[in-house]
């Protein structure tokens, strides 16, 4: 029992990773008054450029930096349409996820000839796996050894990496100039504007932060998680990220509970598969898939607390008076 | 003392095919208050904009302490020591008074570094200037007054040497207004220069050493405020001699024409926002609700004007009964001979994209008289505002043109005119001369009047006390969705009926005080 736990909660580490970068990248880019509906888009571009570019030229690394640059300019794009022309944001970041599916569809059909997918990567082209010091001793411990060395040891630099990712989310937003900033710009930009501060500016710096994000989203779903790219291969993960977000009420740490806790059903409904309840027949899997995304309408129907999104949210900037 | 704070020289500033600002010239002198005052549209904002940086003029000049200053942002103005509080609190809610007042000025990358120093120069200015607030309280929860506190700290935490206030005292009730006074003065004391904007007379006379009028983009006239008195300013604004004092003959109050019982009313949110209020209305009597905005005063008008049902007690106009169970919709209202003239204008009034005809029979667009076999004639309708807009002086007088096109007034006018049209028995009237000019103001209450010397009931609500007190024959004040007082006009005056209207703030008032 112990260990089905432990080996589910490993799965939840790997699951959720995806799900931290992609949120995260949502709380910089809506913090700042932009809805960011095409963190799925970004994420599944970054993802075929990371698998594409690592089979080309062989190195994980590369296949990474490529990826934050496309994913950095998607944001631009939605930058350009929704800040600088004011455009409807929902209506660029369904664009974005669009182009994203299509183009990533479209390029890996006539590069590759494979039926939309990337040639598998090599391991010297993927991330590698970082074993813990002495995760192969402790083993054999009970428990402890068990969350060590299955939990804790043995995955990708990207796992570890998100969780980093989360202090460093946490203090840049509340603890430094650039976040104060960051997140007056979406409470109350004309506060900014007048306090000499360009809304723009800030916008399109909090939409690099969430560009950057999700390219390390892409990266690790294709050449960590997994040795190539498939198409759609994101499958919806952008948009549980976005829940995940508002779950979370847009704050850090209750936003990586919900990303945890939707990676946990995920890692759940994954190991339920096939598995016959006594007394309920098979595994509702499907439900269970479903729970972030009827968790979140709860939410937001408000039946546990408020989610209190930034208040200048969707809201192109415009001067005036 | 003579030497000049500000100088702006001949500055212009078109917006397409209008001229906003037209070779305007103020000089303001060093450690005075200094009134601007205008009707709306007068040019007033897009001047203290030009010098706040939101927008460059076509050409002129700014001297800021004899210097030439080039403003092209907002950076630009604090730098050379312009300090602007504005009409709606540029205040982050979710943020603490400290952090609003260093937003853009942070002191380091580390807000922790930055914010102890601030901390301190903030406690110095708060002693220096006698502007009390708690640095760690979050500026939502605060009162509307301290707010403005908190604008103003900001200004001076920003090394304003010249501070300018948009209308700063439209959301207070008096009493906050008289603290701003005395802030105000405090701060001249100090050698601080004041710009003052306002469309209030009485805070110009009360506070200004000098005063300039501004009219359709010119600037018209500058004063002493010391030489000169209202009817003056009055008469430089609009142009033209204006009547400040109504005539108001004795009528007797006739029959209840509304009967309003332990109303309670929810928001879209279900905050109980009207909490058990009762009054009555006569016909031939204008029953005044004074209190600061936000004070149920909205709610308690939408459920009276059926737009939507109390929670619970009774609404009775004549026969016709509205409460919790007994629901009824505004065509029916109308045919019982209620007519309202809604708070928000744009949202509730009028389709701003519809042309003035069509917004002229809006509610009543079913009426025969421009109807033959479930056809609207437009040529009927055309006519019918014509007669609208001439009878109540709604200019442009084109009925074809597109209701956003019209100034604020004229809007008004033109809802007034439909509403009136149809001989009412009882008028519910919100804020009747928002965004309205003086010119229109004095044509609106006229037209109140005569609507109640015809033995018409009207209940009118209004933030605006000096309305209150000169059109209403008795007048209630509402406070935290309570009535918390009645009096005759004739016993009200700004003092008592601000004590009214605060009763409940008090108790914030001390909290905050420690």
């Amino acid at each position: 029992m112990i260990d089905t736990l432990i080996l589910t909660l490993d799965a939840t580490m790997r699951v959720s990773t995806p799900l931290i970068f992609a949120a995260f990248a949502g709380m910089f880019s809506e913090r700042s008054g932009v809805v960011d509906i095409s963190l799925e888009g970004k994420m599944l571009a970054a993802a075929f450029t990371a698998a594409a570019v690592a089979y080309l030229t062989n190195s994980a690394w590369l296949g990474l930096g490529a990826a934050i640059m496309v994913s950095v300019s998607l944001a631009m794009l939605h930058g350009v349409a929704c800040v600088t022309f004011r455009g409807n944001q929902v209506v660029s970041g369904v664009a974005i996820n669009i182009l994203a599916a299509g183009l990533t569809m479209t390029l890996g059909l006539s590069w590759f000839k494979q039926g939309g997918q990337t040639p598998q990567l090599t391991d010297a082209a993927r991330f590698s796996i970082i074993e813990f010091p002495g995760a192969e001793m402790m083993r054999d411990v009970p428990v402890i050894g068990g969350i060590y060395s299955e939990m804790l040891s043995g995955h990708n630099i990207f796992v570890y990496l998100a969780f980093l990712v989360v202090p460093f989310s946490w203090w840049l937003l509340f603890r430094t100039r650039f976040g104060l900033r960051l997140r007056a710009v979406g409470e109350n930009p004309k506060a900014v504007d007048t306090a000499g501060i360009s809304v723009h500016r800030m916008r399109y710096a909090a939409l690099l932060c969430a560009g950057i994000l999700c390219g390390f989203a892409g990266a690790y779903i294709s050449s960590a998680q997994n040795a190539q790219f498939v198409r759609d291969m994101t499958a919806g993960q952008g948009f549980i990220a976005l829940a995940a977000l508002i779950f979370g009420k847009w704050r850090p740490l209750p936003v990586l509970g919900a990303c945890l806790l939707f990676g946990f059903l995920d890692a759940v409904a994954v190991r339920l598969q096939g598995v016959e309840i006594p007394g309920l027949g098979k595994a509702p899997i499907q439900l269970i898939e479903a729970l972030p995304y009827i968790l979140t309408v709860v939410l937001l129907a408000g039946f546990f607390g408020k989610a209190v999104a930034p208040k200048a949210i969707g809201l192109p900037y415009v001067k005036e008076r | 003392m003579t030497s000049n704070a500000l100088q702006l020289e001949s500055i212009s500033k078109r917006f397409g095919a209008v001229l906003a600002n037209s070779d305007v010239s103020l000089s303001v002198e060093q450690g005075t208050i200094h009134g601007v005052i205008g009707e709306n549209g007068a040019g007033k904002s897009t001047l203290m904009s030009i010098l706040y940086g939101f927008y460059q003029a076509d050409s002129g000049s700014i001297k800021v302490f004899g210097k030439e200053a080039k403003i092209h942002d907002s950076q630009d103005a604090i730098d050379v020591g312009i300090g602007m509080v504005h009409q709606h609190f540029m205040l982050v809610d979710t943020f603490t008074v400290l952090e609003n007042i260093t937003l853009g000025c942070e002191g380091s990358m580390l807000l922790s570094k930055g914010q102890a120093q601030a901390r301190e120069a903030l406690s110095k200015l708060s002693r220096e200037y006698n502007l009390k607030v708690d640095p760690d309280a979050l500026v939502g929860e605060l009162p509307v007054g301290v707010q403005q506190r908190v604008e103003i700290l900001k200004a001076l935490y920003k090394g304003a040497k010249i501070l300018i206030l948009d209308e700063p005292t439209g959301v207070l009730t008096p009493q906050e207004t008289d603290d701003l006074f005395k802030i105000l003065l405090s701060l001249k004391e100090q050698g601080v220069t004041v710009l003052l904007i306002t469309h209030k007379l009485k805070e110009i006379m009360h506070v200004t050493d000098n005063v300039s009028v501004m009219r359709q983009g010119k600037m018209v006239a500058h004063r002493h405020t010391a030489e000169t008195n209202p009817e003056e300013l009055a008469e430089l604004m609009v142009g033209r001699k204006v009547v400040l004092q109504l005539e108001k003959p004795a009528t007797d109050a006739g029959s209840k024409a509304l009967t309003v019982s332990n109303l309670k009313v929810r928001d879209a949110q279900g905050i109980e926002r009207v909490k058990g209020v009762s009054f009555e209305v006569a016909a031939g009597e204008i029953v005044g609700i004074a209190g600061v905005s936000g004070n149920g005063q909205t709610e308690l008008m939408e459920a009276l004007a059926g737009m939507v049902s109390p929670e619970s007690g009774e609404i009775r106009y004549g026969d016709l009964l509205i409460s919790a169970d007994h629901k009824v919709c505004p065509s029916e209202m109308r045919k019982a001979g209620v007519a309202h003239v809604p708070e928000d204008r744009h949202r509730v009034g009028l389709v701003t994209s519809f042309s003035a005809s069509e917004n002229a029979i809006l509610g009543y667009h079913r009426s025969s008289a421009w109807n033959s076999k479930g056809v609207l004639s437009s040529s009927t309708v055309g006519k019918h505002c014509a007669e609208l807009m001439a009878d109540f002086d709604v200019r442009p007088q084109d009925p074809t043109l597109k209701c956003a096109n019209f100034s604020g007034g004229n809007q008004q006018k033109l809802i007034l005119a439909r509403e009136l049209d149809q001989t009412p028995k009882v008028l519910l009237v919100g804020q009747p001369t928002r965004g309205v000019d003086i010119g229109a103001i004095e044509f609106i209450h006229q037209r109140l009047l005569d609507m109640r010397n015809r033995g018409g009931a009207i209940l009118l609500v209004s933030v605006e006390l000096d309305e209150i007190l000169s059109l209403s024959d008795r007048i209630i004040v509402m406070c935290d969705g309570r009535v918390t007082g009645e009096l005759a006009a004739s016993e009200a005056d700004e003092c008592t009926l601000g004590l009214m209207m605060s009763s409940s703030r008090d108790i914030n008032a001390s909290e905050e005080k420690e």
